[in-house]
């Protein structure tokens, strides 16, 4: 969590970039539920072998993946660290949201 | 309760509310037009909002602070992208830093009453750690409370 907060500013802005690309979306997806190698990510795109490893590269400079060796296969795993804080604190928005909306309903509810 | 779903997306920083309320449309978008109905709601119990400032209207903005159960002050202003009564608005949050927070609210009326739907967007984990500070310990703080509202 330290590390988060001590992020840069461009880290932060490679991480939003990396974030709206749909294909770059779609491998962190896919990169959570198992680590795909990079050839196997390539298979599920219509586009190049180096197209997919730029888009791999990009999630990894943000920090949202990894690669490992594995063989002559590169495995490309999510950062879990990151999105478990992601998870976290989204997590803490529901409660928010939901204390919010229960609020929100009592004030509604006024004068009735 | 008037939550009808909670979905949260971690890839896409994500949360998106729907609820639904029994009352009609206009009562609903008054609540969010009016800054004495709206600081009844917008803080959490631990942190009340005060509402020093709210142009509610296409580029107008929104400012305001939470009190903390310290007393502390954690002030915030909003910049009203759109504004489209009683239908629509989109609000970002965090003005001034670069990576803001993105607030879309749609309205519609339902056959029981009306309809909430509302989505906010995180650009970063950084923008969702420092959109409320204080944020997790205040819950902490107010887990009993929580409990109770959970299970209700």
């Amino acid at each position: 969590m330290v590390v988060l907060r001590e992020e840069s500013e461009e880290s932060l802005n490679q991480l939003f970039r990396a974030l709206a690309d749909g294909t770059r979306r779609d491998i962190l997806a896919r990169a959570i539920v198992e680590a795909p190698t990079v050839s196997g990510l390539a298979a599920h795109y219509e586009m190049s072998f180096a197209a997919v490893q730029k888009h791999v590269a990009v999630l990894q400079r943000a920090g949202l993946v990894r690669k490992r060796a594995n063989g002559r296969e590169q495995l490309v795993s999510t950062d879990h660290e990151r999105l478990k804080r992601a998870t976290e604190l989204l997590d803490s928005y529901e409660v928010l949201w939901r204390q919010r909306v229960a609020q929100l309903d009592d004030v509604l509810r006024e004068g009735e | 309760m008037p939550i009808t779903s909670v979905t949260k997306d971690p890839e896409k920083l994500s949360l998106t509310v729907v609820a639904d309320f029994p009352v009609s449309q206009e009562r609903l978008w008054a609540a969010w037009e009016d800054p004495r109905q709206l600081e009844r709601f917008w803080g959490p119990p631990f942190a009340p909002a005060t509402f020093t400032h709210h142009d509610f209207r296409t580029g107008g903005r929104a400012e305001y602070f939470l009190t903390g159960p310290n007393g502390e002050k954690w002030p915030n202003s909003w910049k009203f992208a759109a504004v489209n009564p009683i239908d629509f608005f989109e609000a970002e949050d965090g003005d001034g830093d670069d990576m803001p927070t993105s607030m879309t609210f749609t309205f519609e009326t339902t056959a029981t009453g009306s309809r909430m739907i509302h989505v906010t967007r995180f650009s970063s984990v950084e923008a969702m750690e420092k959109t409320i500070p204080g944020m997790e310990e205040g819950f902490r703080a107010a887990m009993p409370q929580l409990d109770a509202l959970l299970e209700a």
